[in-house]
């Protein structure tokens, strides 16, 4: 039995909540060409829900379809229990931001931003004073009276966001919102979304390139690719279990071994790989039965490179030469070849200074790979 | 060396190419000053064409036909206009939308001959048959204008709206805004410069039209370029060149006018197009 009072911090655990945005069997084709391929979503009330995917796979379509700009050729989409579908964008309680920023070239930044609530009809007190918390809240307030023009690539796209934000919709939809934005102020953006996510309960549908961005920021992340979902659920299972060698390779970076089942049990299962040649032991079944092709993927920081052998149940430890290094503060990485002509990354932490100048390992050594039966996943597609 | 004669063989093409242009306008301008009565003698200069013209009724009778038909055409034509390059533009893929861009299309590229026929013909037939318009002048000449500059106002139109991102409109609709409010909010700021380089368009265009007139005026109904052209048929006129020097001063200024709002326009554009490379 879960914990009922968990529910609050992850509503699409609850089998009682009601989705806010439901997405349901939902198509869109331009021509014979199909942008969004039949997808399924349930966003939930104050989630920040990250899409993410490569250029092209069908992001901003889905967007757009939230917003109103497109119609679905197919499927259902419901905000708030009330059928989108014949709803103009001007009535639905949702902004967005543009990939494109859209900001209007002959209104000034803050008319640009007053605009929203301008069509609201709320009084210009207000409105001014809004639009100066927004204003300062993006750092442009000095810039209040330039056109569009006038201003960086950042800063447009700063008031792209503000203009979006100070509506305070009950769904935002935001298409790469801080792609343009230096690392200082891409953080306080990042901090100022969750916190207006958290004071005004906004939901938040983000699109993203920035894999570490949405790790940081969503409480659950889409995959996308060639207009469906490849997999959704939180950063941690993403990251952890990825269903797909695809979502492994997407988010973050993976070692991928194929091979075949060799021993198939209930609570572990080897598999035996060719490149490199050796057998995988891993601690968590699969529903596939021996014989199979499967892929292992290993993440590299989950490798521990020593130059010592060292035993987990005898498997799960491949001896190498070092290929290639990579010092990145930090972290370094290693590129490490073994005796099939494999190459493994692996990245250790640097925890001492190194001595003299030199890394621990180095080119040429010989080093030994290992992991626990836990880091390793199985990947059938 | 190759350099220098090519560029000094470029600098005479030019001066030739100018001078087969201007040197007719000079001429016509210097001999508007003539006092003489007989145009290619030169008799020391005069402004007195210049005051026969303004004494003569007939040529204000004819200078306030035209401008009052320019004035007409143009505002009917830019409104016409804009809504069609809106139509073309904007409303997607309606049924009929092809056809209905090569009509729009088509008498930018009629002769002008047959466009005056065929609406002298129409405004005959709907005379037959409705007793309107019941005599050719001013309306009928306005009508026959409009028709074929708001071909050319839809075209600048369209060609400004689909350099004009979409997502702009799109943007202003997500923010609350309903269509109509889009349209004068967005849309038609934003077009103000194509419409107002249309309108000059049209303008000029209607004061330069011979041609459709003469097809479509009734008696008593002359245009300025009607005037000079039924002066001249019988010999060349002084207080005529004096008609037609403030002609080319008033069209020198307008189209000056609009090549100014165009240029603007185009520098408007390149920084838009600026602003989305840099990103
Ligand atoms: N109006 C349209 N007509 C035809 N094809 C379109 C249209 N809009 C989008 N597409 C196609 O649909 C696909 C998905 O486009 P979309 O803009 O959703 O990609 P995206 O995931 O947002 O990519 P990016 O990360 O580059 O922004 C693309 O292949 C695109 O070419
Ligand atoms: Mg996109």
């Amino acid at each position: 039995m879960p914990d009922p009072s968990n529910y609050t911090d992850r509503p699409w655990m609850d089998p009682e909540a009601e989705p806010f945005i439901k997405v349901q069997s939902v198509s869109k084709h331009f021509g014979d060409f199909t942008a969004v391929d039949n997808v399924d979503l349930e966003i939930y009330k104050g989630e920040l829900f990250s899409l993410l995917g490569g250029s092209g796979c069908g992001k901003t379509t889905l967007l757009r379809m939230l917003a109103g700009f497109e119609t679905p050729s197919s499927g259902y989409i419901f905000i708030d229990g009330v059928n989108m579908n014949d709803v103009p964008p001007y009535e639905r309680p949702i902004n967005m931001m543009f990939q494109s920023y859209a900001l209007f070239p002959h209104m000034n930044v803050e008319k640009n931003v007053a605009y929203g609530l301008r069509r609201d009809g709320i009084a210009g007190d207000e409105i001014n004073q809004r639009v100066d918390d927004m204003l300062a809240m993006v750092e442009l307030t000095q810039f209040r009276k330039r056109k569009p023009h006038q201003l960086s690539g950042g800063q447009r796209q700063r008031v792209a966001l503000a203009r979006a934000l100070v509506k305070q919709p009950k769904v935002l939809l935001l298409d790469e919102p801080l792609a343009a934005l230096d690392k200082r102020l891409r953080e306080n953006t990042q901090f100022e979304l969750m916190n207006i996510q958290d004071q005004l309960g906004v939901t938040f549908v983000v699109v993203t390139h920035d894999q570490e961005e949405a790790m940081t920021l969503s409480t659950r992340i889409a995959v996308m690719d060639a207009g469906r979902f490849m997999q959704i659920g939180t950063p941690t299972e993403i990251y952890e279990f990825p269903e797909s060698r695809l979502v492994a390779n997407f988010i973050g970076s993976a070692n991928m071994f194929q091979g075949r089942i060799t021993e198939n049990g209930p609570d572990h299962v080897i598999v035996q790989c060719k490149q490199p040649d050796c057998e995988f032991y891993i601690d968590h079944g699969v529903s596939i039965q021996e014989g199979n092709k499967v892929w292992v993927a290993v993440r590299p920081e989950k490798i521990t490179i020593s130059s010592e052998a060292s035993d987990y149940n005898g498997n799960n430890c491949i001896k190498g030469i070092v290929h290639d290094i990579g010092y990145l503060g930090k972290l370094s990485t290693y590129r490490v070849k073994t005796a099939d002509e494999t190459l493994i990354d692996v990245t250790s932490p640097n925890l001492a200074r190194p001595k003299d100048g030199n890394l621990a390992m180095d080119w040429d050594d010989e080093v030994y790979l290992s992991w626990e039966a836990s880091s390793a996943v199985v990947l059938t597609k | 060396m190759n350099n220098g004669k090519r560029s000094r063989f470029l600098f005479t093409v030019t001066c030739f190419g100018m001078a087969f242009l201007y040197i007719p306008m000079i001429m016509l301008i210097v001999y508007s000053f003539n006092y003489s009565k007989i145009v290619p003698v030169w008799g020391g200069f005069s402004t007195r064409w210049y005051t026969v013209l303004f004494e003569s009724e007939v040529v204000w009778k004819s200078v306030i036909l035209s401008l009052k038909v320019a004035t007409v055409n143009a505002f009917f034509a830019t409104i016409i206009g804009t809504l069609a390059g809106l139509a073309l533009v904007r409303f997607g893929r309606f049924k009929g939308r092809t056809l209905f861009s090569g009509m729009i299309t088509a008498p930018l590229v009629m002769p002008e001959v047959i466009t005056g026929l065929s609406l002298l013909l129409m405004f005959i037939t709907l005379k037959e048959l409705f007793g309107w318009p019941d005599k050719r002048g001013f309306t009928t000449i306005t009508i026959a204008h409009i028709t074929f500059s708001m071909a050319f106002v839809a075209v600048i139109i369209q060609s400004r709206l689909a350099g004009m991102a979409q997502d702009l409109e799109e943007a202003a609709q997500d923010l609350g805004a309903k269509p109509f409010r889009v349209l004068t909010d967005i849309t038609l700021p934003l077009l103000a410069p194509g419409m107002l380089a249309g309108w000059l368009l049209a303008f000029t265009m209607s004061l330069d039209d011979l041609i459709i007139a003469s097809f479509v005026s009734g008696p008593g109904a002359v245009t300025l370029p009607m005037l000079i052209y039924s002066r001249v048929r019988v010999g060349l006129r002084p207080d005529i060149n004096a008609l037609a020097t403030i002609i080319i001063l008033v069209v020198a200024t307008g189209v000056l006018i609009a090549a100014w709002i165009m240029f603007r326009q185009q520098k408007q554009r390149q920084l838009e197009l600026q602003m989305s490379d840099e990103d």
